[in-house]
């Protein structure tokens, strides 16, 4: 997918217009955001557990080597296969050749970021193989061949209307906004594919160690389903999924539905360990883990290994002020709110996506949900930074920056600076307590009022209170 | 070397090149992980969970109901044929039902109800209701846990629509790592599907309103048995 990240300004702006999106993305704060602090309040070892989480996801990011091995290792004992990929590419020419080699025509995929991140759909199209999305959230945006909003539902954006409508046109069945026979007609579809695929792809929220097991998490029943009718299994991952044991799985579970959600534990957690046994009435023949790298070595040891912690339950969205006004693809790319804000860059290059570090208040929501404690404004400074030096930002901006920064290094200029600045402006905006317009600062001042300075500076008041002190 | 071993040297070549330990460091790593992997240990098990038996049991109870499953206590194993006759007229549905071929549930004594029409195998897309057995309940989220084997088959619980499942009582553990121990003592290496399962399936991917049956079975009934002794 090519990014378009550039443009978040503009598409923020038309998502703010968006009657729609907005009516979607008001249900964030009702739902999830206040489900996940419901949760925690339930469960009086959660912060605890956010601590082991990141604990347990460090442990394993400080010795991957060791840990791919193993897992590898196990896979194998286990009668599955590994593949290792490193970059895209090289994944989506794995996932096609194990495809071919099964004949097939038509293949069912439960959620994947990876597949999104790789661009495995439109490479399967051109290769005349059939991808079919069965989450209902990633079905609606195939449908409507849209990048996904949103890490945990991909169809955030849509009100129910608009599912109404394009399952009208889709399915070819009188229209109901009635969600129940939405999700039903859904269903039914659906149900025909499973039994059609030849290859059933998956996402995993872990691979462990210690057993060569892949874990799926979701509500729906649909990875079961995805990895139980078809003759092949492709399991797609990436190499920071991989953690020591199963007790470790079950801590960053415990943290994960609730994150991301807001429940106890999502429907359905599925472990799954190589191909079907002898006797096995079900289950595939074959089993396959991609493992791909795209870069992520790469971060390993650099200043963004905290990101590689995290196991994409979607609460940095779904608290954050920028993400909940603008929406998902307003970031322009696969990865979106704070987290994405991280990986685009890294992904796709700060040249093409610096507009992301940038598209925050750094007012610490995400880090402070994050189950796995990654200081995501943290690491949006490093790309503002980064941005800084490449030279990636207007003239003005740079100036601008630059003169503030001459200012901040010389605290006797900066206090009169600011004393003659907050001087003038609190006489002037003396009358009316805010500004409806201001010369430099039309930024602000287009969208809403600027309060007026008060006349002093927080140093001046100081300064007097400390002298009236008795 | 294939291709495959040339990708996989050189992206463990890059790790290690970003680790660089010393001989040292490498053999301290190496022991650390080979006892994480071979003799895992529970990190921190929360308290609710750690009840006596009844509570387990009581609060397994709550939190299965809780995310909309049915749960029902019976005595005896042969209670199981009239309460998933039951279950079926309850909910209207015909009296048929594909049940896993394993032991326990073959003995249960189905004969007991004649209009039952029952076959014990697979689910295929035609069965509107399944019954199996599951390995152990735990208690701290309501979660049923089903290890895959000949006579378990794993669809049985997600093709169908309503997905009847029965749980000995006794196995009801507190924490999932509880639940997973036995399954190590018992079995060693876990078996190719473990399905830990929280309620029937649901989504909230249209306009985050929550609506079950996505894919899996819309109604979840779970029977628990306190002897599942044949006959």
């Amino acid at each position: 997918m090519q990014p378009t990240s550039l443009a978040f300004q503009s598409k923020a702006a038309a998502a703010l217009a968006d009657p729609n999106l907005q009516t979607a993305l008001g249900g964030i704060k009702t739902g999830w955001q206040r489900g996940r602090i419901l949760a925690a309040e339930r469960l009086p070892e959660f912060e605890q557990l956010r601590d082991q989480a990141r604990d347990i996801k460090n442990h394993a990011l400080a010795n991957l080597d060791f840990y791919l091995e193993a897992f590898e290792a196990r896979v194998l004992d286990a009668g599955g296969q590994v593949h290792w990929a490193r970059d895209a590419a090289e994944a989506r020419r794995i996932v096609q050749e194990i495809c071919e080699s099964a004949d097939a025509k038509t293949v069912t995929k439960s959620k994947s970021m990876i597949a999104e991140e790789i661009g495995l759909n439109d490479h399967l199209e051109a290769a005349g193989i059939t991808p079919v999305e069965t989450d209902l959230g990633e079905y609606i945006i195939q449908l409507r061949k849209e990048p996904p909003s949103h890490l945990v539902g991909p169809a955030v954006h849509l009100t129910k209307d608009q599912v109404a409508d394009l399952f009208e046109q889709t399915h070819g069945l009188p229209r109901t906004d009635d969600p129940t026979e939405l999700v039903g007609q859904a269903r039914t579809v659906l149900r025909q594919k499973y039994l059609q695929a030849d290859v059933g792809i998956t996402g995993a929220n872990f691979l462990i160690a210690e057993t060569g097991s892949a874990i799926t998490v979701t509500n729906e029943g649909n990875a079961e389903l995805t990895q139980g009718l078809p003759k092949v299994h492709v399991v797609i991952a990436s190499l920071e999924k991989v953690i020591p044991s199963m007790e470790d799985a079950f801590t960053l579970l415990r943290v994960l539905a609730r994150s991301a959600t807001g429940q106890e534990f999502s429907a359905y957690t599925t472990v799954m360990t190589g191909p079907k046994r002898p006797g096995d009435l079900d289950g595939p023949e074959q089993f396959h883990v991609v493992l791909l790298d795209n870069g992520r070595t790469g971060m390993i040891g650099s200043k963004f290994q905290d990101m590689l912690r995290c196991i994409r339950c979607g609460a940095c969205m779904n608290n954050c002020p920028v993400y909940l006004a603008a929406g998902g693809h307003a970031y322009g790319w696969v990865y979106v709110g704070p987290m994405g804000s991280v990986l685009t860059p890294q992904f796709v290059g700060i040249e093409s996506a610096h507009t992301l570090p940038n598209a925050s208040t750094f007012c610490g929501r995400c880090e402070e949900v994050c189950p796995v404690r990654i200081p995501l404004p943290n690491l949006m400074r490093h790309w503002r930074e980064e941005q800084f030096k490449r030279q990636l930002m207007p003239s003005t901006v740079r100036q601008g920056l630059g003169a503030w920064g001459y200012l901040a290094r010389r605290p006797a200029l900066y206090r009169l600076a600011t004393r003659l600045a907050m001087g003038v402006l609190g006489r002037l905006g003396k009358k009316r307590g805010r500004f409806a317009r201001l010369p430099l600062a039309e930024g602000w001042t287009v969208s809403r009022d600027l309060p007026a300075p008060e006349g002093r500076t927080f140093m001046q008041q100081w300064r007097q209170r400390q002298r009236s002190r008795p | 070397m294939s291709d495959n071993e040339r990708r996989r040297a050189a992206i463990l070549g890059r790790l290690r090149d970003v680790y660089r330990r010393s001989p040292e460091d490498e053999a301290a790593a190496i022991a650390t992980v080979e006892q994480r992997v071979f003799h895992p240990a529970p990190n921190l098990i929360p308290a609710r969970g750690q009840l006596d038996l009844e509570g387990r049991i009581e609060l397994f109870t709550t939190m299965a109901r809780n995310v909309q499953a049915e749960v029902e206590r019976l005595p005896r194993l042969a209670d199981v044929p009239a309460a998933t006759s039951a279950f079926l007229r309850r909910h209207n549905l015909p009296q048929k039902l594909v049940v896993a071929p394993d032991p326990v549930l073959q003995g249960a004594g189905f004969a007991s109800q004649p209009l039952l029409r029952l076959r014990f195998g697979d689910a295929d897309q035609h069965d509107g209701a399944g019954l199996t057995l599951a390995f152990a309940g735990i208690a701290e989220t309501g979660t049923l846990m089903l290890c895959s084997a000949a006579e378990r088959p794993t669809l049985l619980a997600f093709l169908p629509e309503n997905s009847l499942i029965v749980l000995p009582s006794a196995r009801v553990f507190g924490a999932y790592e509880q639940a997973w121990q036995e399954l190590r003592r018992e079995q060693g290496r876990p078996p190719r599907s473990v399905n830990f399962i929280t309620g029937p399936s649901r989504t909230g991917d249209i306009a985050q309103r929550l609506e079950l049956g996505a894919h899996g079975p819309r109604r979840l009934a779970i029977l628990l048995v306190d002897d599942l002794q044949a006959g």
